[in-house]
């Protein structure tokens, strides 16, 4: 029997980003919060300093920073008629586990996505007619607007002091900005960093070929930044230690450099680290949750009362919270039918590698988020007639690293040992680079996310299963897509180019991207959405859920801008209409 | 109120979680949570004799991976630069045994998409493959261990293991051979503490200056080789 804790105004689960936001906001509304969070507490000076930050095994290769599957994974098959098997270890994705969550060790890409992404069904009816949609694809217009969000874009830019150049600010297109994006309202905090050679070449090459190359928005500053919270950060400093990786400079922005610091000095804040949130409870009505059940280190089950709650677990655990407290109908991919678990959806990620002589790009001088991408190729910026799909990705020269464990690439034919391998492995190592085109996944029907029926955690409970495969409009959007970079990696006079479009079936055993999306989706309609426009609950009006869970599908974008947006925007609806007046924001 | 409450909480929890160290449910408020030098830097390995193999098993592995990464005149191979040290330290902790890694039954085989599915841990499967390879070789060359055996037959033995077609009692040569493939490339690569890249020799071969923590000057030094010496985690030498 768990033992149970006099009551709170807001329990947040899980304290990575979105928590962070979340948790700070209702303080500043005067909400006292208790955030309960499943791995230790994370700082700088004390997880990540300089003096071995830069460890790679440790890191990369062992996961130090991240969740162990032991204390919980995730079951994977491509398709219903397989039997889902455990991911033992973590492979084509990286769950995070700690205070700071994925803001600990991400890249710090920080995309908005486009005005035309957030009605992509009402936008690509409109411009292709509905039959340019195959038809078990689910997508969904997200029932928020882009003008809606612009606003907290610029709040969680502002948070993270994001280094880039705006293209188009009011409307006004902005030379060195990427042209195609929707309007801001102003520049960005902070100057683009400054690039390395070989994103150097591929801009030049990318306007000769009349594409629109700009600077990646970057949350590794490119100078010292003081944020909106007074928090202060410093400049990046190229380590090449970024992905994966904790910062030890304060130059990339985590929960860790923008909003703990501010966060933890609130007299109603109180944090509780090392305890697992293993259900949300409701009351006999099942319409209002009157808390959460966690476990501590002990093992001993505690009862946190609250008035509301804020779920901020990561896309996967967020959607396991809500199908093991029997929160909203689970989906059912044979009849289409209930909105937990369903439009599950990922990231299309595709590369071409390319040899050159001469050259020496200092693979090593790197940083998360440097690069020069093009966005001409990404959402509906260009014409889909005739093409055969719909979506598209941005691509590009990023720089993240020169890691040598990770990092190795040879041309085609070498032996994968021996003398040779160790020749072509010297020889290619300054002079070779990665080319990446990330590309966005629509939402199927047979992309889904339930209850395992066999394997169970710790503690006996089922695990989430994900049922995920790439479908023919993703594969051949990545094949599109991987030939246009190709060429443009073309003019740069490499001697050799490999591309590598995004094959079928998906491998959860190598990495992509830990972009995932959907589950517990946003929209105006009950039936086909778990959570309204204000990210709450249609089923629990005092549960609102937080995270890319509630992206209908996914764009050709990292999500975490987005997801920073949506954190914000949700936050204000809290603050402005559902403390006035708790229920329903949108009547059901 | 914040306040009152925060005493209460105290009351209440503190007596279940009186232990603060790292490993457990710890309350945070009002300050970061700091404590001084409480950073968790890694350990060096140990220097002295094989912990996990068997003097028999290394001599083997040094032979093995001396082919997967062979000494030519500018850098020594993978048996000089420690790598057989840097395996028989990661086999005798936390990776050998798969800990933190999700180890419940039922065990069954999966497609490729679904990633590695055995109950073998790294260290079990170093043990049985090299046992099998013994018993391979004795047989097959008159009672000589793998070690002993001609160079070329070796290295053939090791391409049959990258196919596939080679076939070993109770053991799967093919999963043996990704394995100490990747743990090879990994400790020629790995910081020296762990045991391998001695001398930091994998990373001059190629040019990584491993663990600098500011290249700003350099960003903009367009085509231009990076000529400072390799540092580790540990120090510039080891
Ligand atoms: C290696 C890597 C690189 C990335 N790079 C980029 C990038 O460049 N650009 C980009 O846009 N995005 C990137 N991302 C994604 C980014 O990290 C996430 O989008 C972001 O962190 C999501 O925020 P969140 O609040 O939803 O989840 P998180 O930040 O992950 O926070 C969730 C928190 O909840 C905790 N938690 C989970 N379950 C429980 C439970 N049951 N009880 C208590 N606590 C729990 C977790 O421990 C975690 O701390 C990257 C991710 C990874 C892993």
């Amino acid at each position: 029997m768990a033992r149970i804790l006099p009551a709170t105004d807001v329990v947040v689960i899980g304290l990575g980003w979105t928590g962070s936001i979340l948790a700070h906001e209702m303080c500043e509304a005067g909400l006292r919060v208790v955030a309960i969070e499943r791995g230790p507490w994370r700082d700088t000076a004390t997880d990540f300093p300089t003096t071995y930050a830069q460890d790679e095994l440790r890191y990369h290769i062992r996961h130090d920073l991240f969740l162990r599957p032991a204390q919980e994974t995730v079951t994977m098959r491509n398709n219903t008629s397989q039997n889902a098997l455990p991911m033992r270890t973590w492979g084509s994705f990286m769950p995070p586990n700690g205070v700071g969550g994925g803001g600990v060790h991400w890249n710090g890409q920080t995309w908005r996505f486009l005005p035309s992404d957030f009605r992509l069904r009402s936008h690509l009816t409109e411009r292709y007619g509905a039959k340019a949609i195959p038809e078990d694809m689910t997508i969904q217009d997200w029932g928020v607007t882009y003008e809606e969000l612009e606003p907290h874009y610029d709040r969680f830019e502002y948070l993270c002091g994001t280094s880039g150049k705006a293209g188009n600010l009011a409307g006004k297109t902005q030379p060195g900005g990427n042209p195609f994006e929707g309007a801001r309202s102003r520049e960005y905090p902070t100057p683009p960093q400054q690039q390395p050679y070989a994103p150097t070449l591929f801009a030049k090459a990318a306007l000769e070929a009349g594409c629109h190359p700009f600077p990646q928005p970057s949350s590794n500053l490119s100078q010292p930044y003081t944020n909106t919270l007074g928090m202060k950060l410093g400049p990046c400093t190229y380590c090449g230690f970024c992905e994966w990786f904790g910062c030890g400079n304060y130059s990339k922005a985590s929960p860790q450099t923008t909003v703990l610091p501010s966060l933890v000095r609130k007299l109603n804040f109180e944090a509780r680290t090392q305890c697992e949130v293993i259900r949300i409870n409701k009351d006999a009505s099942g319409k209002q949750a009157t808390g959460v059940t966690y476990v501590d280190t002990a093992g001993e089950e505690w009862e946190q009362p609250a008035d509301l709650v804020i779920l901020c677990a990561f896309q996967m655990f967020n959607v396991r919270l809500l199908l093991e407290s029997g929160i909203g109908k689970p989906y059912d991919p044979a009849t289409n039918e209930g909105v937990i678990g369903r439009n599950f959806s990922y990231q299309t990620t595709s590369g071409v590698d390319a040899f050159f002589e001469n050259k020496n790009f200092n693979p090593f001088v790197a940083s998360g988020a440097v690069g020069m991408i093009i966005d001409d190729y990404n959402g509906d910026n260009f014409d889909h007639s005739g093409l055969g799909f719909v979506g598209g990705g941005y691509m590009g020269a990023g720089m993240t690293n020169g890691r040598p464990i990770e990092g190795l690439r040879t041309p085609p034919g070498t032996p994968a040992w021996g003398a040779d391998w160790k020749r072509a492995v010297t020889d290619n190592y300054p002079s070779s680079y990665g080319f990446a085109a990330h590309g966005s996944c629509y939402s199927y029907r047979g992309n889904a996310m339930d209850l395992d029926p066999t394997y169970i955690d710790r503690f006996g409970r089922k695990l989430l299963r994900m049922t995920f495969d790439f479908h023919d409009n993703e594969l051949k959007m990545s094949q599109y897509l991987t030939d246009r970079l190709a060429e443009i990696v073309q003019k740069m006079g490499p001697k050799q180019v490999v591309k590598h479009p995004r094959t079928g079936p998906y491998n959860s055993s190598v990495y992509q991207t830990t972009h995932l999306c959907g589950g517990a989706v946003m929209g105006t309609d009950p039936k086909t959405s778990a959570l309204n426009r204000y990210l709450q609950s249609w089923d629990v009006s005092n549960l609102f859920v937080m995270g890319a869970t509630a992206f209908p599908q996914n764009a050709g974008y990292n999500p975490t801008n987005t997801v920073g947006a949506l954190a914000y925007w949700a936050a204000q609806a809290i603050r402005t209409q559902y403390l006035k007046n708790p229920g329903p924001l949108v009547p059901v | 109120m914040a306040l009152k409450r925060r005493e209460l909480l105290s009351s209440t929890i503190a007596a279940v979680f009186a232990v603060t160290t790292a490993a457990c449910a710890t309350t945070v408020t009002g300050a970061l949570p700091w404590t001084a030098s409480a950073a968790d830097p890694p350990k060096p390995v140990t220097p002295g004799g094989w912990l996990y193999f068997t003097p028999e098993e290394a001599g083997v592995v040094e032979v093995f991976v001396d082919h997967l990464i062979p000494p030519d005149p500018k850098t020594p191979g993978a048996r000089d630069a420690g790598v057989a040290v840097y395996i028989d330290r990661q086999l005798a902790g936390p990776y050998g045994s798969s800990a933190g890694l999700y180890m419940r039954p039922p065990f069954a085989d999966g497609s490729p998409q679904q990633g590695a599915q055995s109950a073998l841990t790294p260290a079990a499967r170093y043990r049985v493959a090299l046992a099998a390879l013994d018993q391979h070789c004795r047989q097959r060359f008159a009672g000589k261990s793998y070690r002993d055996i001609p160079a070329d037959q070796q290295v053939d033995l090791i391409r049959q293991m990258e196919k596939g077609s080679l076939v070993l009692a109770n053991a799967n040569a093919r999963a043996f051979f990704e394995v100490i493939l990747k743990n090879t490339q990994e400790g020629f690569f790995a910081d020296p503490i762990y045991g391998g890249n001695r001398d930091m020799v994998g990373w001059k071969m190629i040019g990584f200056p491993g663990a600098i923590y500011d290249y700003r000057d350099w960003v903009g030094r367009h085509n231009e080789r990076y000529p400072n010496p390799p540092v580790g985690i540990g120090g510039s030498t080891i």
